[in-house]
């Protein structure tokens, strides 16, 4: 039976959740639904509220207003309910780190009432890797192993909803992709994920984003959809003379913002007002070799900086 | 160009793990530097050394003209070191850092004050100046900690994943002012996970499984590999990992 058949079609609702820590807005009127089986992505910088959000879903800390449900059930009232059916893998290293890799998996199963044959098959892709090392200790595990024994934990009792705050913060390209690939698979189980990430290179891997910065919402949609919606011009440029291009795109007032991304500048430039040839011939007159200024399709990353700049 | 950072064949061994296998590299006063590696490559260990925190198994090293094995002393002082987690004291106002540091690295309190006042304007910090550190947004910390690290004009700064965590905009001032520090003179060393930062060094190295697998500037790294970017580089070279530790 597949995990989604007996739950409502909407696995997160949020309204107008909000959260203050003294002063400090961590959260300002949160909405978003997220339908089961997605992959819904929270993407935003450290201090955004991504950690703040994850835990008022898994009924750990309370908002100061607003309303929350998981699989229909309120944050508040039906706190145990939640409990029971979500997974939650927080950023920091939460495991028994004096407990070996099996006696850790062991006591999550137990807690939830369950065995690790009982579900052993949706974490065998994953648990399969290190089981190779399961009479090793959790603190002895080097960080991708212990990525990969968290993720089996909060696995084990087979939840509806996933929470992952920050799994490949401080982790390597080439492991970042391999945990995604473990993601997608787990969503072809019918687990419904929310994750949070800083890296903006990983929204195109979710169903939907929500990109959060200062505790808001710039906006809410598919990757394809946010880049689609991108205001301005966006050009690359680069010449022999990175580090002077830059200096010399902000100094040119028709040039809205100027960025070094990778091998190259990305230039916006509001509708109709600056042309790619105006443009190269005012480089030429600053000395520049070998300018190339092409039209592109932004990135994530650019929609990010566009939103930020322009909303706070 | 005179050289800051040589290493020859240095490496490092914990029992019978070869953390650090035989690595042999240069770099120049004034450059970018970056040191890419996945997890587990072995980078931390040899940055330990190169900043005289742990003495080599093996091989031949100088930082900043100091030997590694007979001088780590002298390395640390001519050094400035900045990792992600920001080494600032929180509990302390933003001069009381800046005087801390400065005191640490053997500064003239005459010249830990001349050179506050003209850090705190140039980073529009003079509001803040006497703020807790712990009271400011990150993206100021982030700037205030890179700051420090380089207070005492070293001969070369250790950058240890210094944006990991911060908004897009927030990373591309941060290495505006990497580009600032080497136009004064000072060499970067930084390590990074993020692929597009890669570009923006002058060379580049990186590590598998203890060993340097490829060094050299981004474009001829692009051309060598037949990448289209660093991204492309770093997942050929990663792949041939067969170690799984950290």
């Amino acid at each position: 039976m597949n995990i989604s058949d007996n739950n409502p079609p909407i696995a997160i609702h949020c309204e107008s959740v909000s959260k203050k820590y003294g002063k400090i807005h961590a959260l300002k009127n949160i909405n978003f639904d997220v339908k089961r089986g997605e992959i819904f992505g929270i993407i935003g910088p450290d201090g955004a509220g991504k950690t703040t959000l994850f835990r008022i879903l898994t009924t750990l800390i309370l908002a100061d207003s607003g309303i929350a449900t998981v699989d229909g059930f309120n944050v508040v009232a039906d706190y145990k309910e939640i409990r029971n059916r979500v997974g939650y893998m927080p950023g920091r290293f939460s495991l028994y780190q004096d407990l070996t890799v099996e006696e850790n998996l062991e006591f999550f199963a137990t807690v939830f009432n369950t065995t690790i044959d009982e579900n052993y098959e949706l974490i065998k892709d994953i648990y399969i890797q290190i089981e190779p090392f399961k009479k090793r200790r959790a603190g002895k595990l080097s960080g991708g192993m212990k990525q990969k024994l968290a993720l089996s934990c909060a696995l084990i009792h087979k939840p509806s909803v996933l929470f992952l705050d920050e799994p490949t913060t401080g982790v390597d390209p080439v492991s970042r992709k391999e945990f995604w690939g473990m993601l997608q698979k787990l969503r072809e189980q019918g687990i419904t994920i929310l994750v949070s990430t800083p890296y903006m290179d990983e929204a195109s891997l979710c169903d939907r984003i929500a990109l959060i910065q200062n505790g808001q919402f710039l906006r809410i949609d598919t990757p394809e959809n946010i880049v689609g919606q991108f205001a301005d011009i966006l050009w690359a440029a680069k010449s022999d003379n990175m580090h002077k291009l830059l200096e010399d795109l902000r100094n040119d007032e028709q040039v809205k913002s100027s960025f070094a991304f990778g091998n190259s500048i990305h230039v916006t430039v509001e509708n109709g007002q600056l042309t790619v040839d105006s443009l190269k011939k005012y480089l030429i007159e600053r000395g520049h070799n070998n300018i190339e200024i092409q039209p592109i399709e932004p990135t994530i990353e650019d929609c990010f900086m566009e939103l930020s700049n322009t909303q706070i | 160009m005179d050289t800051v950072i040589k290493v020859e064949n240095l490496t490092k061994r914990f029992g019978d793990f070869t953390a650090v296998d035989n690595i042999s590299f240069e770099v120049k006063r004034g450059e970018i530097f970056g040191f890419l590696g996945a997890n587990g490559a072995g980078k931390t260990t040899a940055m330990r050394m190169l900043c005289g925190l742990s003495i080599p198994t093996e091989g031949k090293g100088t930082v900043a003209g100091y030997d590694i094995f007979r001088q780590p002393e002298l390395v640390k002082k001519s050094i400035g070191y900045m990792s992600q987690k920001f080494s600032l004291y929180e509990d302390l106002k933003v001069w009381e850092n800046l005087e801390l540091f400065g005191g640490i690295y053997g500064m003239s309190d005459k010249d830990i004050k001349i050179k506050t006042d003209e850090l705190m304007v140039r980073l529009n910090f003079e509001e803040e100046r006497d703020h807790l550190v712990k009271s400011l947004p990150l993206g100021f910390k982030q700037k205030l900690a890179f700051s420090v690290s380089i207070f005492h004009h070293p001969q070369v700064v250790f950058l240890d994943e210094p944006t990991g965590g911060v908004d897009p905009i927030t990373r591309r001032r941060f290495w505006e002012m990497i580009y600032d520090a080497t136009a004064s003179g000072i060499t970067v060393f930084v390590t990074t996970h993020y692929m597009d930062e890669a570009e923006y060094c002058d060379r580049v190295s990186i590590m598998v499984d203890g060993r340097i697998e490829a060094l050299d500037s981004p474009a001829n790294l692009k051309k060598t590999y037949n990448a289209k970017n660093m991204d492309e580089v770093f997942q050929q070279l990663a792949r041939k990992s067969t170690r799984k530790a950290d």
